[in-house]
């Protein structure tokens, strides 16, 4: 029993950070009507340049809890100017468009970030260096390390603080607006493209939050690593229902917990024909799942009034 | 992204075409020459292209490397490419003549991306650069396929790495190593751990790769012949970093010793996350995790205490370790991640093989390979008739204050080829 809560720990973990990842793609989905798959890239570049921030604080004889949260500013920083420019030169000038070419570019730019982002920090997995001992605390038979209480309060806390945004004041309002209907929204009093660039920003910034979880949680980062990921938390954000914030919190948070079950029990259901090297291919089958049987997601935002 | 940039296998096969249609004329062309030259000596036949403007007392023959020089195991490809190097230029700098010709050695070198299709690809670019032999590839699961093209075009191969019997099993003339196989390998990791570490239950990872699935098997196959449990037999991937599921289900089995077959981008992670979750095992591995690079990926003190078995002897027992060593330190400004010894040595066993042919031409030299007979940095390397290397020793290793110590060396008998356990010492 202690081994399925320990499974349970580890995915809640891994699902806040599918959830602040699919935050993003959920937010820019429901006012663009676009899948911004370069966004899981942003998570790469934000880990990244985490990294190298941290690196060199530390060389300087900086400490290291200083150091840490220096580098998310300074990745937080990047990642934003990262997701404006994008927004400006590849997506703006289609929002007319017809649905496809937006998709396209942003397949296209998620490739372009990736090779350069190879050119910059090469190929390698670049290890983190140790900043602190970490704790491990046993809960009831299993053990949580402080890493993975600090990224779920963290996860939590800023969850939180964008519902609050959304809800009880005006940007939010703005926001909700502009998603029901943009072009009334236009004619309302809401600056439409700047509320756009504010959704880029805040989804960047979320993003870059959760590349510093990344790194912290197992210590390596490399060029490659916002693609899976990015992937998966889309899948999270259609699992909790595309266009709804509460929806992509819900839908990381079980992904991550299906994904680790899943690992863990895969061998044994199947009696050894499937490894847990087929973990992937459990999320994707809920994602063919979830578009088959409930396309709107669990929980469905009826067209009216989303987040 | 996935790259599929272009087809492989259609251009492979029209490649192949072209090049088997320009030997003949090629051949031709050359036989014609040694006639109207009416040489009395017996002339190199250069198959190999010729660098413009040469002297003609000199010949450049170019010697192929393949490896994998980006991604996460770009720091061992790299390694065994600086091997190569460092003998070319020391091949080069004795000036021996071949054939009448003064010998100049020049590497081309290809990355793979430890990539099975890659790799076909790679090696029929240097077919088509008319190499006269190649050192690679690191990665089993690479060398395997490649094998096959290097022998349809007669090029001799020495892999300076991989491990998996297949490779030497395929019936060819040309492929030959300078280690031991997994054969071999397996049965001494299992034994160590069976033996010296005393272990009753044992869990296996492995990467699902050609080296990590075959290393895992035959490890597994000698436990189990011991009668020992194993508790688990879980399999990832080359690209994973995510292995808590995994361990926490091995968690439960609660075994004495947990093995890895693959190498150290997944081993480190895994030598980490293993210590998070409080698991008491032991670890070990293969040749993959014995690195420098695995214990910065793992962190020292996760590190600390782990096992690696890695064919040949400690450095500092080496014949030729401990200049080898300092010579690469000087050139190169660190320290051998894993190697690059062995890639030093097939060149010159190339290079003694042409002196002792005389000839410069893969299919004049390519039988003297075969009866090498040479002491190199490594050890005396000869080969069986399959082209796996005679008595090749295996050393254990175990991370100790940071550096991997070498714990004890074992040397299998000729007949190593068997899986059965009790081969070895």
């Amino acid at each position: 029993m202690d081994i399925f809560l320990q499974q349970i720990v580890n995915g809640l973990v891994l699902g806040s950070i599918y959830a602040l990842v699919a935050l993003g793609y959920t937010m820019v989905y429901g006012i663009l009507g676009l899948i911004n798959f370069a966004h899981g890239d942003i998570v790469m570049v934000g880990a990244l340049t985490a990294l190298t921030l941290v690196k060199a604080l530390t060389a300087r004889g900086v400490p290291p809890y200083l150091a840490l949260c220096a580098a998310t500013a300074g990745a937080a920083a990047v990642c934003v100017v990262l997701g404006v420019v994008i927004e400006k030169v590849a997506y703006r000038p289609l929002r007319r468009a017809p649905r496809l070419a937006p998709l396209i570019t942003a397949i296209g730019v998620s490739i372009l970030i990736q090779y350069s982002a190879a050119t910059v920090w090469t190929k390698q997995y670049l290890a983190l260096p140790q900043l602190f001992d970490s704790g491990s605390w046993p809960l009831a038979g299993a053990q949580v390390t402080t890493v993975q209480i600090a990224i779920f309060l963290v996860a939590c806390l800023l969850m939180a603080g964008l519902m609050w945004l959304i809800k009880k004041t005006r940007t939010g309002r703005a926001m909700r607006a502009t998603e029901q209907n943009p072009d009334v929204a236009g004619l309302m009093g809401v600056n439409v493209n700047q509320v756009i660039v504010i959704t880029f920003v805040i989804g960047s910034a979320l993003a870059a939050v959760a590349g510093v979880m990344v790194l912290l949680y197992y210590g390596i980062a490399h060029y490659f690593m916002g693609f899976v990921l990015g992937l998966k938390a889309f899948t999270a954000a259609v699992l909790g229902g595309i266009g709804s914030v509460p929806g992509a919190m819900l839908g990381g948070l079980l992904l991550g917990v299906i994904e680790s079950l899943a690992s863990g029990y895969i061998g044994d259901l199947t009696g050894g024909v499937f490894g847990s090297n087929y973990r992937d291919v459990f999320a994707f089958l809920v994602l063919v799942g979830v578009l088959i049987l409930r396309p709107s997601g669990l929980l469905a935002a009826p067209a009216a009034e989303r987040a | 992204m996935i790259e599929h940039r272009r087809p492989v296998l259609p251009q492979t096969g029209h490649r192949r075409r072209i090049v088997h249609g320009a030997w003949a004329p090629g051949i031709a062309a050359v036989a014609l020459c040694l006639a109207a030259a009416g040489c009395s000596r017996q002339e190199p036949a250069s198959g190999t292209a010729p660098s413009a403007g040469q002297a003609p007392a000199e010949q450049t023959v170019k010697i192929g490397m393949a490896a994998p020089l980006t991604g996460p195991q770009a720091h061992i490809g790299e390694d065994i490419r600086n091997g190569v190097q460092l003998a070319i230029d020391d091949f080069n700098a004795t000036g021996t003549v071949v054939g009448g010709k003064r010998l100049k050695f020049e590497m081309v070198a290809e990355d793979d991306e430890a990539n099975p299709t890659k790799a076909t690809t790679v090696a029929q670019a240097l077919v088509d650069a008319k190499v006269a032999a190649v050192v690679g590839h690191f990665n089993s699961g690479a060398s395997i396929p490649a094998s096959r093209i290097y022998s349809d075009n007669g090029i001799p191969q020495i892999s300076p790495s991989s491990t998996n019997p297949a490779y030497t099993q395929q019936g060819f003339k040309t492929t030959f190593r300078v280690v031991a196989n997994d054969n071999q390998q397996g049965p001494t990791l299992a034994r160590f751990a069976l033996e010296r570490l005393h272990a009753k239950t044992i869990a296996i990872i492995d990467d699902a790769t050609a080296y990590g699935q075959g290393l895992a098997d035959t490890f597994q196959s000698t436990v189990k012949a011991a009668g020992a449990d194993v508790a688990a037999r879980e399999h990832t991937t080359d690209k994973d970093t995510d292995f808590k599921a995994i361990l926490t289900k091995i968690k439960g089995r609660k075994p004495d010793v947990i093995m890895f077959g693959g190498v150290d981008p997944q081993a480190g992670p895994m030598v980490k996350q293993m210590v998070e979750l409080g698991i008491p095992a032991r670890f070990m591995g293969g040749d993959g995790m014995q690195t420098p690079n695995f214990i910065k990926l793992a962190g020292e003190k996760e590190a600390e205490g782990v096992y690696a078995s890695m064919p040949g002897l400690p450095k500092d027992k080496m014949p030729g370790g401990r200049q080898f060593v300092e010579k690469y330190k000087a050139r190169y400004g660190k320290e051998v991640e894993l190697f690059a010894p062995m890639g030093y040595d097939a060149v010159f066993v190339f290079a003694e093989a042409m002196k002792r042919a005389g000839s410069v031409d893969p299919a004049k030299f390519l039988p003297e390979v075969a009866k090498t007979n040479y002491n190199g940095v490594i050890g005396p390397i000869a080969f069986d008739d399959k082209g796996d290397l005679r008595n090749g020793p295996i050393t254990i290793y175990e991370v100790k204050s940071g550096a991997w110590q070498p714990l004890e060396t074992l040397s299998p008998s000729d007949s190593a080829d068997k899986a059965a356990p009790g081969a070895a010492k």
